[in-house]
């Protein structure tokens, strides 16, 4: 068995440092937050014009001028603040959002991102803020399963969907690992104790190795 | 001076056939519903419209696509909500419609540069992918760039919180988004507004200031407080 959503967020949060300015897509990069305490004065930002977004608001209490870009009712935490779209976008692509934390359908070995475009037959696309935050933070870290329903690899050598942007991608959480982009190709840094170096190697699409010190991925039970 | 107006109706009305309008909004906040419902019983047809979303299919937005008001979107996200198709995905489909798809950031910065009156500028975002594809590019300080052009609009059509009768604007918390940029990228902006006041607002809580407003409406929608 290997992590569960919030596992993998929990993860990607043990990772995060104190006082770094986040931005979380959608799905699973939004349940980071959860496991983030306020003393470590990290800062969410939101592309619909937050930096400071806090919990999700108790029904009572929700605002419907308050809500972040995933269209969730918010609050906000000490010291945060509001401001226009252009505002909210120079402050990302001005590469001034440490770390983004996208979900993805592909990651390639170069570390190009495929997240906006499922082909899906008939959907229009969705591209939201993903192509500016990918290509402007200073760190883009990808949350993802690590293979599709069908058994294929999300990991893989070329895309083959459409881009979101290319070399972009440095660290890569899934349910069964936690993956480096290097020059080298893909690197294992931590892998679930059920999960063998071959069945890794089977399941990635494109070149993987086992980092020297490539440790046992481990999460605690959280409760939904 | 007085901007105000009892009736959106004669204001909207101003709207002609192949206007390109700008709609505030993201997600639920800010989106200019009051404005909105008027323009659709006004019925004007072949309408540019520039507006973060069409996702949702219960949106007002949405709601001018389905009565054909509509001849191209320039969003963000296009794609419908659920596995099947929008009304709009279905005229995608059937070339009823055209879409203009770009990355939300070049969305806000061709709007921006519009109403600063820079014609266009180079941004790493979309090059290398299909949003990119067509436009001119560039190597600048090492980054291979897109070419974007200034987008500008006939009408903008903006919800706000209050707004004093010289045609200053205030938002509450996220109701803000698009509103002031587009406010800068259209000849003609109007703007709804849950409080229209007599006095003039406190200076330091302008966000948007009155030489972009031409029109001030009240919104028909409750007030959230600020």
């Amino acid at each position: 068995m290997g992590l569960d959503k919030s596992q993998i967020a929990w993860r990607a949060a043990q990772d995060l440092k104190n006082g770094s300015v986040v931005n979380l897509g959608l799905g699973t990069p939004v349940l980071v937050s959860n496991f983030v305490e306020s003393s470590r004065d990290i800062f969410f930002q939101s592309e619909n014009g937050i930096l400071g977004v806090g919990p999700e608001a108790m029904q009572k209490a929700a605002n419907p001028d308050l809500v972040d870009a995933g269209s969730r009712k918010v609050t906000l935490i000490p010291g945060a603040s509001i401001f226009d779209s252009a505002a909210s976008f120079a402050m990302i692509r001005g590469g001034h959002v440490d770390v983004t934390i996208l979900g993805a359908f592909e990651v390639s070995v170069s570390g190009d991102l495929a997240n906006w475009d499922s082909g899906a037959a008939g959907k229009a696309p969705l591209v939201g803020g993903a192509m500016d935050l990918a290509v402007s933070a200073k760190t883009t870290w990808v949350l993802m399963q690590h293979n599709t329903k069908d058994n294929k690899s999300r990991l893989v050598k070329d895309c083959l969907l459409p881009l979101t942007a290319k070399n972009c991608v440095e660290r890569i959480y899934t349910d069964i690992a936690v993956i480096d982009v290097t020059s080298d190709g893909f690197l294992a840094r931590e892998l679930i104790s059920s999960v063998s170096e071959e069945e890794l190697r089977n399941r990635t699409g494109g070149n993987i190795k086992l980092a020297s010190d490539c440790c046992v991925l481990k999460a605690p039970y959280i409760t939904s | 001076m007085d901007k105000r107006h009892q009736s959106a109706e004669e204001v909207l009305k101003e709207i002609k056939d192949g206007s390109t309008i700008m709609i505030s909004g993201f997600g639920e906040a800010g989106v200019p519903n009051t404005l909105l419902s008027q323009l659709k019983d006004l019925h004007p047809t072949n309408l540019t419209i520039v507006v973060n979303s069409v996702t949702r299919p219960h949106s007002l937005p949405h709601a001018l696509i389905e009565a054909n008001m509509v001849s191209k979107v320039i969003t963000t996200s296009a794609r419908g909500r659920g596995k099947g198709l929008s009304k709009f995905e279905e005229k995608l489909r059937d070339g009823e419609i055209e879409l203009e798809c770009l990355p939300q950031g070049t969305f806000s910065e061709r709007i921006r540069a519009s109403g600063a009156g820079i014609p266009a500028f180079f941004t790493p975002v979309g090059y290398g992918t299909k949003l990119g594809e067509g436009k001119e590019t560039r190597n600048i300080q090492g980054k291979d760039c897109v070419l974007e052009e200034a987008l500008k609009g006939d009408f903008a059509l903006i919800s706000a919180n209050k707004a004093d009768r010289f045609g200053n604007v205030n938002f509450n918390y996220t109701q803000m988004n698009f509103g002031p940029i587009m406010a800068t990228a259209c000849t003609t902006t109007i703007v709804e507004a849950r409080q229209l006041l007599e006095e003039p607002l406190p200076h330091n809580h302008i966000q948007l200031p009155s030489v972009y407003v031409d029109y001030l409406i009240e919104s028909e929608e409750t007030d959230h407080g600020s």
